[in-house]
């Protein structure tokens, strides 16, 4: 599992990953705030139990 | 006869705001009963047979699968709904990001091509906000989790992990944050200033940052942490996270904090935690009667009094007219699409001595029920009336229907409404407002209300309010004003 340094929220510059509503990360690339889109769909076939037990595991 | 028709799109996913949108433009075609662009989820699928427009396609659909489902007058109807549903669902999406960029398919991906990003804001359906919040943890990153339906152990747990790496999450269930300056989901583009805010509420978050703004300060951040942070299982992990967050930054003098009334284990952490600072504090535990506060702390009752007190400074009430003549029906009808300003109207009628009652009640207020005709305060935002609909902030139409039943009754005084405008809400509430209100008859309901927001917005405020007044709303420059005159007009 990669473990990347923590990022102190407040003394970090914002960069924020959007996964979800694609209309949160438009808000922010209007206001000049990087984001990157999560193109995101469903996990594991839609199944949100297996989808615990992989994000449990890392992957 | 009306006929129902389904198709099942597999592996095509939509977000839900981008779907309850293609929705109402489908209901709308001719010739079209009903219609719904749903994941196939087990919720979505009782939603679908709850109006009556699935069939057995649609009920063979799996969770990660789309069912386009429509009940029509005639199948050619039927027929050119489902097409023009699928050519705008094959339409390149029109965005603000170049269209062009590539889209990482998942977190891991996305820090992979930018190890510099610092927060994951986290809003797919409740089921895989966990397990999402879980990757972005183990990546380095901050979360905010808009999504709710997420069980309280897993929120526990998360909070938990991120406490041991040094990372803060924010939600489940927060719809509002402010960081440097970015508002982040729905917020309000106020102006930076030295006021922190540590906020369980949203629609707290944002009455208060537009006060404090209204009041000619600013905001340093606003830290969102869901609303569930101050029971006794969760123990205000982010909220006292937070606190340290603010207190150690250098834009930050005063911390102000909005929550519903915490759990007495909870209240004690929070207000030793408060003894132990340098800086000072505006506490509002909304509809909290008594709390024990330590330190250079102030308790606040609305949130009003909490943008007051935080700046030092007095909100200028302007001398809002009643209009003409005395309200016809002596009873108030509160309609808001913001929970924590149905809270605020709740404290005030209650610390006024009128009874009210809500389908949200604070303590000391009791809980409403369908035959109820006296003062009833409706957070509109309540699941009752979002299964299957967006929240009120998004589709104001939600309110339709409650306001046409309370223009209509004639024990009904005065209706109390809230706008909030900012990031992630409707573009033109009140334009939406004002449409609906066209058509009142005179000598009807008197309609008091306030504006959150600030002229940055989206939605500048000037705009939203002028709309407001010209429809013959009374706009009160706070919710607590708007709750002011309302009970004025309904006692004098």
């Amino acid at each position: 599992m990669s473990q990347n340094r923590p990022k102190t929220l407040l003394k970090t510059p914002l960069k924020v990953v959007n996964v979800g509503l694609d209309g949160f990360s438009d808000d922010l690339a209007r206001q000049k705030v990087p984001v990157v889109r999560v193109q995101w769909s469903p996990p594991a076939g839609g199944k949100p139990d297996l989808a615990r037990l992989l994000s449990k595991l890392g992957a | 006869m009306s006929v129902i028709v389904n198709q099942v799109r597999s592996g095509l996913y939509l977000d839900s705001v981008a779907l309850m949108r293609l929705s109402r433009e489908i209901a709308a075609l001719d010739g079209i009963e009903e219609a719904g662009l749903m994941m196939g989820t087990p919720a979505n699928k009782d939603i679908l047979r709850d109006a009556k427009t699935l069939d057995a396609t649609g009920e063979s659909a799996a969770a990660g699968d789309l069912v386009l489902a429509v009940r029509a007058a005639t199948r050619a109807a039927a027929d050119f709904a489902l097409a023009t549903a699928n050519t705008r669902l094959d339409q390149p999406k029109q965005s603000a990001v170049d269209a062009s960029t590539w889209r990482p398919r998942s977190l891991r991906a996305a820090v992979a091509s930018a190890p510099d990003a610092s927060l994951a804001l986290i809003s797919t359906p409740g089921d895989y906000a966990a397990s999402e919040a879980r990757k972005a943890l183990a990546l380095g990153l901050n979360v905010m989790i808009f999504s709710d339906n997420v069980p309280l152990d897993e929120e526990v747990a998360l909070k938990q992990e991120a406490r041991e790496k040094g990372l803060l999450v924010m939600g489940p269930d927060c719809g509002t944050a402010i960081i440097a300056g970015a508002p982040l989901a729905f917020a309000n583009k106020v102006p930076r200033g030295r006021i922190g805010i540590v906020g369980a509420s949203g629609t707290g978050i944002q009455e208060v940052s537009c006060l404090i703004a209204r009041l000619g300060d600013g905001v340093s951040h606003a830290i969102g942490v869901g609303g569930r942070d101050l029971k006794a299982e969760v123990g205000g992990l982010s909220t006292l996270q937070a606190i340290d967050l603010l207190d150690e930054d250098d834009d930050t003098d005063h911390i102000v904090l909005i929550s519903k009334p915490p759990a007495a284990s909870v209240v004690e952490k929070i207000a030793t935690r408060i003894g132990e600072s340098r800086k000072s504090f505006t506490v509002c535990f909304i509809g909290a009667t008594h709390v024990p506060l330590h330190g250079d702390a102030r308790l606040a009752t609305t949130l009003k009094s909490a943008a007051e007190l935080a700046t030092g400074k007095r909100l200028q009430t302007r001398a809002a007219s009643l209009a003409d003549g005395v309200a016809r029906g002596k009873s108030v009808r509160g309609l808001y699409s913001g929970g924590t300003l149905c809270a605020e109207a709740q404290v005030l009628f209650r610390d006024a001595g009128v009874a009210a009652c809500s389908n949200v009640p604070i303590p000391g207020v009791r809980r409403a029920t369908p035959q109820d005709h006296g003062h009833v305060l409706i957070d509109l935002g309540d699941d009752e009336f979002t299964r299957g609909r967006p929240h009120p902030m998004i589709e104001p139409s939600v309110r339709d229907q409650p306001l046409r039943e309370a223009l209509a009754d004639p024990s009904v005084g005065v209706i109390l409404i809230d706008i909030v405008l900012g990031f992630g809400g409707h573009i033109d509430p009140a334009g939406h407002l004002a449409a609906l209100l066209k058509d009142r008859v005179e000598k009807g309901p008197l309609v008091i209300g306030s504006v959150t927001g600030v002229e940055d917005d989206p939605q500048p405020l000037s705009a939203q309010t002028r709309k407001l007044e010209e429809a013959g709303v009374i706009v009160a420059p706070s919710n607590a004003d708007a709750v002011a005159l309302a009970l004025r007009a309904v006692t004098s």
